[in-house]
């Protein structure tokens, strides 16, 4: 039934409920929230994996790889494996078109995969503004791995680091000079690095100028709670310091590597990478950094809206309209509107 | 927050021509929905994954092989097998009027041959999967 979440059927590992339940979140309806909370306390312990990079560079089929080697691993157990998808929706009709399944028809029918796609809903960043309950609610289903594709990103859709504990950033051959590997952005929150189509010619040349890039201007992995320092919150962080401490000596050097995702060559490498940052994360405490940076983070984005919607309550529609209105006819610049509007 | 209509536009069978079903998904994003497009040669069987796992109100069918009598009724059924029957299910396509009877018969809520428009398609599903608004 819609409007309903059935979370011990969720917990339980029922695929319909599941679905059902990534819906009502999806929504942010009172039952998704309510299934939010009860889930919360069960979730924390998948590997969240984030890929982004440019629209076509092969997000998708690098995603389609990566799952069906953990699904069929060359030693060990194969991992549950979920997947988020996100498209971007239509800033004009709100509709879209969510087309990453297309290139993940090899693991459609693995009962050990489930994939959602999900569009952007007019949040910018490369996820939507739900992406991490949707994820939340598929750790607390029980899967050990999470690949979260993000829209195709340019330079700045960095949400994702924030999100994910491991970021691959995917790259095409042939995108830029070596310029565009030291700007600012999307580089900078890779921990792996991926350079796709690599039977292309220009590929060891992009390959060349994305490490040359990584050498000089690695100043080493920050620590997770610096990293949302760009990020002013509303109240003072927790800082784990004596966690932070401990781990700063050493640093994760970002791989680069070379596939060709459409005939699955060099996907162990990726994999093995992901599993060795993992490793990486959890015997620097950096695990922990990174789930509190995001789980402040979020409770920061969430009192943003809370005050707002309790500002909103306070102040009457009249006032604001007769703010607005000096702001357009230019008598009041919009610093002094905001502090009018707020001095009520 | 407005509810969206998720749609799943698939194409069982082995015909090789997505046109149709691509102008179809162009026509219900432009219409506000949301659109899983699968791509070719999809069996029932992924059809029925991807309709659960999307968690769909709609599976669009487009089928011009002519393949429509024997796919149809194995699509239908694998989805009733997942706990799927409250999923609305429309065919388009080559489709000659004279099966369009049987097709609804077997529980499809629409059936569209050449020279359907686009928004004869949208209106329907706005019919059958009213919008809710939530909160």
């Amino acid at each position: 039934m819609r409007g309903t979440v059935d979370v011990q059927a969720v917990l339980a590992g029922d695929r319909r409920a599941l679905a059902r339940a990534l819906t009502e979140v999806e929504n942010d309806s009172p039952a998704g929230r309510e299934a939010l909370d009860a889930l919360f306390p069960s979730s924390g312990k998948a590997h969240l994996v984030g890929v982004t990079g440019s629209p076509g560079a092969g997000k998708s089929s690098l995603v389609n790889q990566i799952t069906r080697l953990l699904r069929n691993p060359e030693e060990g157990e194969a991992k549950k494996v979920a997947i988020v998808a996100v498209d971007p929706s239509s800033p004009f009709t709100g509709g879209a078109i969510l087309g990453d399944r297309i290139r993940m028809r090899d693991i459609a029918d693995d009962p050990g995969v489930f994939i959602r796609s999900m569009a952007s809903r007019g949040h910018l960043g490369g996820i939507a503004r739900t992406t991490s309950a949707l994820v939340r609610v598929l750790d607390a289903a029980g899967f050990d791995l999470i690949l979260i594709e993000t829209v195709g990103a340019g330079q700045s859709e960095v949400d994702i680091a924030r999100l994910a504990h491991t970021t691959i950033v995917v790259e095409a051959p042939g995108m830029g000079d070596d310029i565009q590997a030291i700007k600012a952005g999307i580089l900078e929150i890779a921990d792996i690095l991926v350079v796709n189509k690599a039977d292309h010619p220009l590929a060891d040349n992009t390959l060349r100028a994305l490490s040359a890039s990584l050498e000089f201007a690695r100043p080493g992995q920050m620590a997770a709670v610096d990293r949302f320092h760009h990020k002013e919150l509303a109240f003072a962080p927790v800082k784990l310091d004596q966690i932070a401490n401990e781990s700063e000596n050493e640093h994760w050097t970002p791989p680069v590597l070379k596939t060709v995702s459409t005939k699955g060559v060099g996907i162990e490498k990726v994999v093995e990478a992901i599993g060795k940052h993992a490793v990486f994360l959890r015997t620097h405490n950096q695990w922990q950094l990174r789930d509190a940076a995001r789980l402040q983070e979020e409770l920061n984005e969430l009192l943003m809206a809370a005050f707002a919607a309790e500002w909103r309550k306070k102040v009457e529609q009249s006032r604001i309209e007769a703010v607005l209105g000096e702001m357009l006819e230019r008598k009041l610049s919009p610093q002094s509107a905001a502090f009018k509007l707020l001095s009520v | 927050m407005e509810r969206k209509i998720r749609v799943l536009i698939a194409k069982p069978g082995l015909d090789g021509h997505d046109r149709g079903a691509k102008l179809i998904a162009r026509a219900l994003r432009d219409a506000g929905m949301e659109v899983i497009y699968t791509g070719l040669r999809q069996t029932p069987q992924m059809i029925t994954t991807a309709a659960l796992q999307e968690d769909v109100d709609v599976v669009g069918l487009s089928i011009l092989s002519g393949a429509h009598m024997t796919l149809v009724p194995r699509v239908m059924d694998s989805l009733k097998e997942a706990g799927l029957g409250d999923v609305a299910v429309f065919v388009g396509g080559i489709i000659p009027e004279e099966d369009g009877p049987a097709l609804q018969e077997m529980g499809v809520k629409g059936v569209y041959g050449p020279g359907t428009t686009t928004q004869q398609v949208i209106d329907a599903i706005r019919r059958l999967v009213p919008a809710q608004a939530e909160d």
